[in-house]
């Protein structure tokens, strides 16, 4: 059995688990590596009406001119984005549906019904993610570990979210008059999906992935979210780097999914207590999918939010080569709409895993 | 010159509204059951009715008002029928209110379509 | 015993530890604008009642009652709410003015329409029939409760 070393990597940990001739692929406490290197093959994203007009609208695959996408229900026009987005990510790869060999995708909906309905139609073994809004990176995770361990070939990693869907579940019917704190935070319009797979050439490989804990605040104002999940995300990027060994600087990208203005400067700070400076690399793609003039106060979220950005502008650098390792932290705050009304806590988690260059 | 005495009046439990929703956790609906309540409760008492004297729709278009009209049909029924008076007291006199806001809401809400993006 | 006092000490540290960090985000979270969002409800809610007050007068000028002409400015009102928000353009006036038009019976107003008009999609009697209370439904239990219990009270007296 021949083990695949990771080149110039500082890590290159090969044990062997005792007795069984079969290598260990765990790194520290919470840490993965893909020893086989599983590529992505191409990305798909497609966005609403809002998020068209922000500073990365020209970069996404998709922009909807409204955003019921000619469907009946906003949950309709959820799946229809989900599914669309997974057809372009496979054309990209240059595979087709019966190529696939499962789908892992997850959405904000109560029993995940939009990627129940938009994932039917491709008559592929289906696996339903949730992560609230890390749901994309623990679909890219497990997606990766049926790859790596040689169990599929090709998988799809999909996650979307809609703003008017999840304000009806979780929050204020549309019409209804209210004012929005300066914390509250959009849930974007947008599904982002990635197929992951094998190619004779690899170019961008998940390398390591990184299972978050279950990280609680106690804090209770579902108006600070970003808050709320900024201690989840730090203590992921730190195990991550703890686990893989890599000094802060080493990725040129450190996204964290939905963490928000209010989140992100915590974050920042909370680092610097413990002497790292996250500052020249880091962003959070809730704050840049949205400029702030559009009014989303403190930025964006939802499942969506990381998917898309991850699956359109920031592959699109990648491909152009302008960055070559990205860290992409998804985050997820832990509520449904009884524990917020029973006055429970919001508990945060967020996944990580890295995409870089392994040529 | 009442005018002035609506305007501030009005304006003012407005205000009141307006930094309950700023600086507390409450939302919306917890504030306005908060005025409606508190509007009853005033009325009991009867410190709500010099207001509506000065500041007349000031004091009674506002939710503390509706808590008022509320809390003044049930006594008033209360004197007149006694506790059958006490029961149907208040909604017999915001009945108009009350009855236009469900039908009319109704028939706004099968003929209209929420927008997504303001 | 130990047990009992050890989680009772969890306890308080964890209370201890949410209050430290929610004090520690409020030093990022912007303050709200207390002061402009004041001046836009007080003008807009005190005009609000101003017409309300001026339409009740025209209609006592026509002969209807005190009590009567209240009633039609009440109605008056809801309806103009709830057709505003059938169009769509009460959610951006509530944007602005705040609680200048949520806690005038407007508010009460919208906040049935749209719930009603978001679940059509549930169906005419199991959507919108019933969602027209998820938001109106505590005002009108807990006003008419507290009016019957300060019914009775006047009662007693």
């Amino acid at each position: 059995m021949r083990y695949y070393s990771l080149g110039n990597y500082r890590d290159n940990r090969l044990v062997e688990v005792k007795g069984t001739g079969m290598p260990n692929n765990k790194l520290g406490k919470q840490t993965l590596a893909f020893r086989t290197r599983p590529e992505v093959l191409g990305t798909g994203s497609v966005v609403g009406v809002k998020e068209g007009q922000g500073p990365l609208g020209k970069s996404f695959d998709i922009v909807l001119e409204e955003d019921m996408f000619g469907e009946k229900t906003w949950e309709g026009a959820e799946s229809k984005m989900l599914s669309e987005s997974m057809r372009i990510a496979m054309k990209k790869a240059g595979k087709t549906a019966d190529q696939v060999d499962a789908i892992l995708s997850g959405d904000l909906l109560n029993q995940l019904m939009s990627s129940t309905y938009s994932v039917k139609e491709f008559s592929v073994p289906f696996l339903g993610m949730y992560g609230a809004c890390s749901t994309m990176t623990e679909a890219i995770i497990l997606g990766s570990v049926l790859v790596d361990g040689s169990y599929f070939d090709t998988v799809i990693a999909a996650a979307s979210s809609h703003y008017s869907t999840a304000e009806r579940q979780f929050r204020m019917p549309l019409e209804h008059g209210n004012q929005r704190p300066p914390s509250a935070q959009w849930t974007s319009t947008a599904s982002g999906s990635l197929v992951i797979g094998r190619s004779k050439n690899p170019h961008f490989c998940c390398t390591y992935a990184t299972i978050g804990k279950i990280v609680d605040t106690g804090m209770t104002d579902a108006n600070q979210m970003g808050a709320a999940m900024a201690p989840a995300a730090l203590d992921t990027v730190y195990r991550h780097l703890l686990d893989t060994g890599r000094e802060w600087n080493y990725y040129d990208r450190i996204l964290t999914g939905d963490l928000g203005h209010i989140g992100k400067q915590i974050l920042i700070d909370m680092a610097k207590n413990l002497g790292i400076d996250l500052s020249p690399a880091y962003d959070d793609c809730g704050v840049l999918i949205y400029e702030k003039d559009q009014d989303v106060h403190s930025g964006g979220s939802g499942c969506g939010c990381s998917a898309s950005v991850f699956a359109g502008p920031v592959w699109k650098s990648m491909m152009e080569g302008s960055i070559s390792k990205v860290l992409l932290v998804s985050t997820g705050a832990l509520l449904s709409t009884t524990s917020a009304q029973q006055g429970g806590s919001i508990p945060g988690i967020a996944h990580a895993v890295s995409v870089e260059a392994v040529y | 010159m009442d005018y002035l005495w609506t305007f501030l009046v009005g304006g003012g439990i407005c205000v009141i509204g307006q930094l309950l929703m700023d600086g507390t956790k409450l939302t919306a609906p917890r504030i306005l059951v908060l005025l409606v309540v508190t509007g009853a409760l005033l009325t009991g008492f009867g410190l709500y009715q010099p207001l509506v004297k000065l500041a007349g729709s000031g004091a009674t278009v506002p939710l503390p008002g509706f808590g008022y009209a509320l809390a003044k049909g049930a006594i008033d029924a209360a004197s007149k029928e006694g506790l059958m008076g006490a029961l149907t007291g208040g909604i017999k006199d915001t009945a108009a209110g009350i009855t236009a806001a469900i039908v009319f809401g109704y028939i706004v809400a099968l003929c209209f379509n929420p927008k997504s993006i303001r | 015993m130990a047990k009992k006092n050890s989680s009772a000490r969890n306890e308080s540290e964890k209370k201890r530890q949410k209050k430290a960090y929610e004090k520690y985000v409020k030093n990022f979270t912007p303050r709200p604008k207390y002061f402009s969002n004041s001046i836009k409800a007080f003008i807009v809610g005190g005009s609000i009642c101003m017409a309300a007050s001026y339409i009740q007068d025209g209609l006592i000028n026509r002969g209807l009652g005190k009590s009567e002409a209240g009633s039609v400015v009440t109605v008056i009102l809801i309806c103009t709410a709830q057709l505003l928000t059938g169009f769509g353009w009460f959610d951006s006036i509530a944007k602005f003015a705040g609680a200048g038009v949520i806690v005038p019976i407007t508010g009460f107003a919208n906040s049935m329409v749209a719930p009603a008009m978001e679940f059509k999609k549930e169906g005419p009697v199991l959507g919108s029939g019933a969602k027209l209370f998820t938001l109106a439904g505590p005002v009108l239990v807990c006003g008419i409760t507290a009016s019957v219990i300060i019914g009775i009270i006047a009662l007693l007296k």
